[in-house]
């Protein structure tokens, strides 16, 4: 088939082949950037986040009337309330283990500060978030340590929630302790916390913790430092590991062990996680978001299909009596449909060369407003071939039906 | 002539269902998705409060020490207490107001309640004021009743309900954290959005439901809610925090002439400099006095999601509405030879090119009503979202006429070049070739 009457044809009908191309274009450059971002919140949902997060819960709760917390008498009030829940706990049959903690990972509340490896330093050398917990951490939340040793009981000390004292030693996430001493001898090394002069040593490393906040970038969500600290307020979280499969009856169980221990507190219904819940609601923006920018993007294929569909059946409608005429001088009917798929191909050609280019600059426009990385050329390649395979399904009912315009068309009345 | 048209117009349409109905559906839906999501747009970008918010001001000034101290920097976004207090003796502007967010545990007299945490909002007197609050008991408390750390507190509406059954509750006796406060005012329905007072409690929650002088928060120490940050070696427990070098507290004014918002400015300047003299301050003076709306902006209250979420639908409206211009152009030329014989028959141009607008509008009105219905479904969906938005998007009669209209104009403009090239057309050629 020789292109140059296609395009001579093509020519007579300039607007109807520029309007389905700029649709075509606009469509491309909108859904690969949809699909682009849905790629991300994906990415962003599916991170782990270090911990083994099967059979464990969160329980937050508040005690009503308790000391202030802002002198050391009261400190030592508080602490002992929480000792005795903890033992409350441990005691119950379907808990495997309890420790106090400050946070969890994608509980969004978050310590944060900087840590460094000079003493008295300025400017932050690395960021980190805090997680307080005792020497139960480590079993509770299901953490693999890959090099120093875990918290004992006997480094577990306890501090007035708002004491802004530094612990003696920490464990930091592979991540942090990597960037802070990249020949991977992080164990022993001192650190320095919030530009402190206090020396802290590192006594271990944990593969992978990720950080309370939701909103961290990707380089920092791992940057985790652990102290064997038991905050003392008025209000205290206790993360629980239920035994095997006995995660409900241990989440049941809690409420009533505390109200035994001591009645004056604010437990409600939301009190009491799992951890799915957690990981549930601090994702839930992004599934949404993911899922409107999938809706979007199938709608918008489906009426930009609906439109090729239409303007061709109009040009097939127009060109009927051409049509019949080339078929009586000998055309094939797979000549015609093949004529047909040919244009579409070319028109689609045309928008998605402009396409690409729209979608790149909407994705750098995309990228100064928004948190948002560059565009790969995999999500653009696809988009592109998806496009013209689009364009080809839409045209073939109406390519169709000009292949069955029969040749006596031709010799009817004008 | 109109109405004539007007049944041209439905004749036309009903003679090829299928593609008025794509036009219809591909208007509905792109009128739909933009409508939904600049509804939401119009309530998070709303005035909090109109008609007040030009003479409201967020003072912003520099008491830090000169460590990672960089040119230009923005000054922190709250204020220590001894500034929050100085400004506040200072009396500079027409109203002023020092606060600061926290939870206080209240302890229900009926048994059938037990003791629960609220959010309180830690005030001076100006509060209700200078953000006109509506009462519906009672009234706020004075400047002397800060003076004298006054055992008052102020209670929202939803409160009242909760523990008086929403009768008037004034001179009642309310226990919190183990003290008796006397209720002197209870506030009517009233939620600003955005939170714009304190956006440290969320860009968008509802107002606290506990109102109290601030003096006697800190009388009775009660827990604080908030953000706070330091700097040095100015950390402090929370029962001395009036001394540490902390900013933790939001302070606003009053200006009703704008003449003099710059005299403000300058106060604020000199006070810095005076505290730079007295060794407080150590940067050089860097003071900001943005409006209400122009310290919303600068905090970005509005979720980009919500923002990339309106773009990606403008988007869509804009490739319906490229669609629909070619589903049009071949509608109208396909009908050539109809508007030939129109032509030919004495039909103006114009006259034409009317008729095919017409029925562009009609197309339009259909759309927008469809587009109507799914952004009632879109808006439905949004408040089904976990966002602390979700509950305002409601769609208001300004909106509403926004969405006919925008679907009418869109199409109309839609319309405009497959009519203009339908009329192009030659009554003879067209004609002939029948």
């Amino acid at each position: 088939m020789t292109l140059h009457p296609l395009i001579a044809a093509l020519s007579k009908h300039k607007a109807g082949v520029i309007l389905i191309a700029m649709q075509i274009a606009l469509t491309l450059a909108i859904v690969c950037n949809a699909v682009f971002i849905i790629g991300q919140r994906i990415e962003r949902v599916g991170r782990t986040t270090g911990i083994d997060e099967s059979n464990l819960f969160l329980l937050s709760q508040q005690w009503v009337g308790a000391p202030s917390g802002d002198d050391a008498d009261s400190i030592a009030k508080l602490d002992a309330m929480q000792r005795e829940d903890l033992a409350a706990l441990r005691a119950l049959p379907d808990v495997q283990s309890v420790s106090s903690i400050n946070s969890l990972p994608l509980l969004g509340s978050s310590w944060n500060g900087a840590i460094d490896i000079k003493p008295d330093s300025k400017k932050a050398f690395g960021r980190t978030t805090y997680y307080f917990g005792d020497d139960q951490m480590f079993p509770t939340l299901g953490m693999h340590l890959i090099a120093g040793r875990a918290f004992n009981a006997g480094d577990v000390h306890n501090q007035g929630f708002r004491d802004q004292k530094d612990p003696d030693i920490v464990i930091l996430t592979k991540v942090l302790a990597d960037k802070l001493f990249p020949k991977g001898d992080a164990v022993g090394k001192a650190a320095y916390l919030n530009g402190s002069g206090k020396p802290v040593t590192v006594v271990g490393v944990v593969e992978k913790l990720q950080a309370p906040g939701l909103f961290n970038s990707d380089d920092t969500t791992y940057n985790s430092t652990l102290a064997p600290v038991r905050l003392d307020a008025n209000f205290a979280r206790y993360a629980i590991r239920a035994k095997p499969g006995r995660l409900e009856a241990a989440m049941r169980a809690v409420t009533p062990a505390l109200y035994a221990v001591n009645p004056m507190r604010v437990l409600d219904d939301n009190s009491v996680k799992s951890f799915a819940d957690i990981r549930h609601d601090a994702y839930e923006a992004d599934r949404g978001m993911a899922i409107l920018m999938a809706v979007v993007a199938l709608v918008l294929l489906c009426v930009t299909a609906a439109g090729i569909v239409g303007l061709t059946s109009f040009w097939v409608g127009q060109r009927h009596r051409q049509i019949g005429v080339r078929r009586a001088l000998g055309a094939r009917k797979i000549d015609i449909l093949h004529y047909f798929q040919m244009e579409n191909l070319m028109i689609a050609g045309a928008g998605v060369v402009i396409g690409i280019a729209m979608a790149v600059g909407l994705n750098m426009w995309l990228m100064t407003q928004y948190e948002m990385a560059r565009i790969p050329v995999l999500y653009v390649g696809v988009g592109v071939l998806a496009m013209l395979a689009l364009g080809q399904l839409a045209v073939f009912v109406p390519a169709r039906r000009a292949s069955n315009v029969p040749p006596v068309v031709a010799t009817r009345a004008a | 002539m109109f109405s004539y048209y007007f049944d041209l117009a439905l004749r036309s349409l009903k003679r090829n269902r299928v593609l008025t109905a794509l036009m219809i559906v591909a208007i509905a839906l792109g009128i739909g998705a933009s409508m939904t999501m600049l509804t939401v747009l119009h309530v998070l970008t709303g005035n909090p409060l109109p008609g007040k918010s030009q003479t409201l001001f967020y003072p912003q000034i520099d008491p830090r020490d000169m460590a990672d101290y960089e040119a230009g920097e923005e000054p922190p976004r709250q204020v220590t207490w001894i500034d929050g207090m100085n400004l506040l003796r200072e009396k500079r502007a027409d109203r002023q107001a020092l606060m600061t967010g926290g939870a206080v545990p209240v302890q229900p007299t009926q048994s059938a309640l037990d003791p629960f945490f609220s959010d309180a909002r830690y005030t001076t007197a100006e509060f209700f004021p200078m953000f006109d609050t509506p009462f519906r008991f009672g009234h706020g408390w004075t400047a002397a009743d800060d003076e004298a750390r006054a055992r008052v507190v102020v209670i929202t509406n939803e409160l009242n309900n909760k523990l008086y059954s929403g009768k008037d509750s004034t001179g009642q006796t309310l226990r919190m954290k183990d003290t008796a406060f006397r209720i002197i005012g209870v506030l009517g329905d009233w939620r600003p959005n955005p939170h714009f007072y304190d956006l440290n409690m969320g860009d968008y929650s509802g107002v606290e439901s506990v109102f109290m002088p601030l003096s006697t928060s800190r009388d009775l120490h009660l827990p604080l809610n908030g953000s706070r940050n330091c700097w040095g070696r100015g950390g402090a427990d929370e029962a001395h925090f009036e001394n540490a070098s902390c900013v933790w507290l939001q302070f606003w004014a009053q200006i009703n002439d704008p003449a003099k918002v710059a005299g403000y400015r300058d106060f604020l300047e000199h006070y810095s400099q005076e505290q730079k003299t007295l060794g407080r301050f150590q940067r050089p003076a860097n003071v900001r006095l943005p409006s209400l709306m122009e310290w919303l902006d600068i905090n970005k209250v509005v979720p980009s999601d919500v923002r990339l979420q309106t773009w990606l639908a403008l988007g869509f409206l804009l490739v319906c509405l490229v669609n629909t211009v070619g589903l049009m152009l071949a509608k109208f030329l396909r009908r050539s030879g109809e508007l030939g014989v129109r032509r030919a028959l004495g039909a103006s141009r114009r006259a034409v090119f009317g008729q095919l607008l017409m029925e562009s509008a009609v197309i339009g009105l259909a759309g927008g009503a469809g587009g109507l219905l799914l952004a009632f479904v879109g808006l439905w969906l949004v408040r089904r979202q976990p966002s602390d938005y979700a509950e305002l998007a409601h769609m208001d009669v300004a909106m509403l006429a926004a969405t006919v209209v925008a679907a009418v104009v869109s199409t109309l403009f839609a319309g405009l070049l497959p009519a203009w090239r339908a009329c192009q057309i030659t009554p003879a050629l067209q004609l002939k070739s029948q």
